[in-house]
């Protein structure tokens, strides 16, 4: 059966036997375009008409119904409208920063994707530091939304874009201090070594009880990252009217939204990595008859699978949990997560030195 | 030319274009801004000499966390949405010539001294830099990761001492001033 692995090395080749490896290169760097932005373009239209389906049916209702068969293709519809509608810019604004804002906010998520490996051997760059390359390039998503917000020239837009930067700039650490107790259990900071060493079992049941507190705390973390409902103070619709994105229109207002759903697709997929074994199968030990079954589903399909199990899980937290106060976010992160996951790396780095994992 | 070098120029303008933005913009938002675009070109310039790890801690501290405190303390400002005013004639001047005599400085170092290829290999990896960082023996840096630690954490004190209000609400703060105010009339009387 033809691996995704096995299609780039085909592509890789032809390309250097046809091409001088300069314009090999550029030519993989055009392709690699492509499909990011192609992957952008589907995963918007996916996982929104998955976020709507899954409030329709926490709230016992049917959702999206009329376009296509079990109105499949309404957001494809809504972005046909919000590309046809007018992208306003309010006089009063910015302009210059007002328009570049939501690029900001497309490109940062577009460079987080760079270290995800999403196959076997199916990986854009695998860059020696890859887990803190996605922590430190998404620590840079704040600039979009605090540029949206300030040059608005809108009270809500700033109150909004104030609330998120302080909400991302603390939740930070405890996302951190939960990657980084994989990173202890690894040695590791590149995302083929972290899969490569849950091959005999994922960490999330290698790793005992310091791994499922990392992991919860990780969850919690991601979810006030990406500014989603329980945490999304930034843009509470019922306060601030649309927060950040108040004044956006049209095109401009959509690639807002699409940054945030492809964000969750990525932290999803980072948790999926570090904690559910990346495309690992499901293994046990080594070598057990087990293993051998689980190795006939693709390694794609594996990695698929576990990150939109996450997003769905993400999706489950926005349309249970009430919205918390801007002091009761704080409290949570400062006096809460961030003293339990500090004593938590202490305790993983014990069982790393000790080797009590398995 | 080559390829790398092309990268390397348009780095360098990127770079060089945005501080000058930068520091000759009139609103102090778009200032923080340009900063921050010439900070990214600089991570850029460590990815194009292949070290990944300072690109990545230079994008942590200085873009993630530097340039979004300043523009926290310029939300915080008031009249910060306003143009400043234009600096007199005199300042522009003087940093004319500041700019024009760094500029000689450095051209006279270059021009004497040249750059010269180290013949070392230059070997870095993150798990040397994090031995090194915390090796006590030869070469290793953990004194003076220790001093500058306690030196953040004074920092930190210090800031959470100054940000303490001393509300005449507060229990202790207002019956310290009591005792005091009580003294001070025992002494009159």
């Amino acid at each position: 059966m033809p691996s995704l692995e096995h299609i780039t090395n085909i592509i890789h080749d032809w390309l250097n036997n046809t091409f001088s490896p300069f314009w090999a290169l550029l030519f993989e760097f055009v392709i690699v375009g492509t499909c990011i932005i192609g992957l952008f373009a589907v995963l918007g239209l996916v996982l929104i008409m998955m976020e709507r389906k899954v409030s329709a049916w926490m709230q016992l209702r049917l959702g999206p119904n009329r376009v296509g068969p079990v109105g499949m293709f309404q957001t494809v519809a809504d972005t046909i409208k919000l590309i046809v509608k007018e992208g306003m810019t309010p006089n009063g604004a910015d302009k210059f920063l007002f328009n570049l804002a939501p690029f900001i906010a497309m490109i940062i998520a577009m460079v987080v994707m760079a270290p995800l490996m999403f196959a076997k051997g199916f990986q854009i760059w695998d860059i020696n530091i890859g887990v803190l390359f996605f922590a430190s390039v998404s620590s840079v998503s704040v600039i979009g939304v605090l540029m949206a917000g300030w040059a608005s020239n809108n009270k809500y837009s700033l109150l909004g874009a104030i609330r998120s930067g302080a909400q991302i700039v603390s939740y930070e650490l405890s996302a951190g201090f939960a990657i980084l107790a994989i990173v202890i259990l690894t040695g590791s900071l590149r995302v083929s070594d972290i899969i490569n060493s849950q091959a005999d079992g994922w960490w999330i049941f290698k790793g005992h009880v310091p791994v499922w507190i990392a992991f919860i705390i990780f969850l919690v973390a991601v979810t006030a990252e990406t500014n989603r409902a329980p945490f999304d103070l930034a843009e509470a619709e019922s306060e601030l009217t649309a927060g950040f994105h108040t004044e956006y229109s049209g095109m401009k207002f959509a690639l807002f939204f699409l940054a945030e759903y492809v964000n969750i697709f990525v932290v999803c997929a980072v948790g999926a990595t570090l904690f559910l074994g990346g495309w690992q199968p499901l293994h046990f030990g080594t070598g057990t008859k087990f293993n051998e079954i689980m190795d006939y589903i693709p390694s794609s399909l594996w990695f698929i699978g576990k990150t939109f199990f996450l997003i769905f899980v993400i999706m489950w937290f926005r349309w249970t949990f009430p919205r918390l106060r801007i002091d009761q976010l704080l409290n949570l992160e400062w006096k809460y997560l961030l003293p339990i996951s500090m004593f938590n790396l202490l305790l993983v780095t014990l069982i790393a030195i000790m080797g009590w994992h398995f | 030319m080559t390829a790398s070098q092309i990268i390397f120029y348009i780095l360098s303008a990127f770079i060089l274009g945005t501080a000058i933005l930068s520091v000759t913009t009139r609103k102090i938002f778009r200032a923080a801004i340009w900063l921050l675009f010439s900070l990214i070109g600089v991570a850029g310039l460590y990815f194009w000499l292949e070290v990944e790890f300072i690109a990545a801690v230079q994008i942590v501290v200085y873009v993630g966390g530097i340039v979004v405190l300043i523009i926290f303390s310029i939300f915080l400002t008031e009249q910060s949405g306003k143009e400043m005013a234009k600096a007199p004639l005199v300042r522009t001047i003087a940093s004319v010539l500041a700019v024009l005599f760094g500029f000689a400085f450095t051209y006279l170092l270059i021009h004497n001294y040249g750059f010269r290829a180290g013949d070392k290999k230059f070997d870095w990896s993150v798990s040397k830099i994090g031995s090194q960082m915390m090796g006590t023996g030869e070469g290793g840096y953990s004194l003076p990761f220790e001093v500058v630690s306690i030196l953040l954490l004074a920092a930190m004190i210090g800031c959470i001492v100054i940000a303490i209000k001393n509300q005449p609400g507060s229990p202790a703060v207002s019956q310290e001033n009591d005792q005091t105010k009580n003294s001070k009339s025992d002494e009159n009387a």
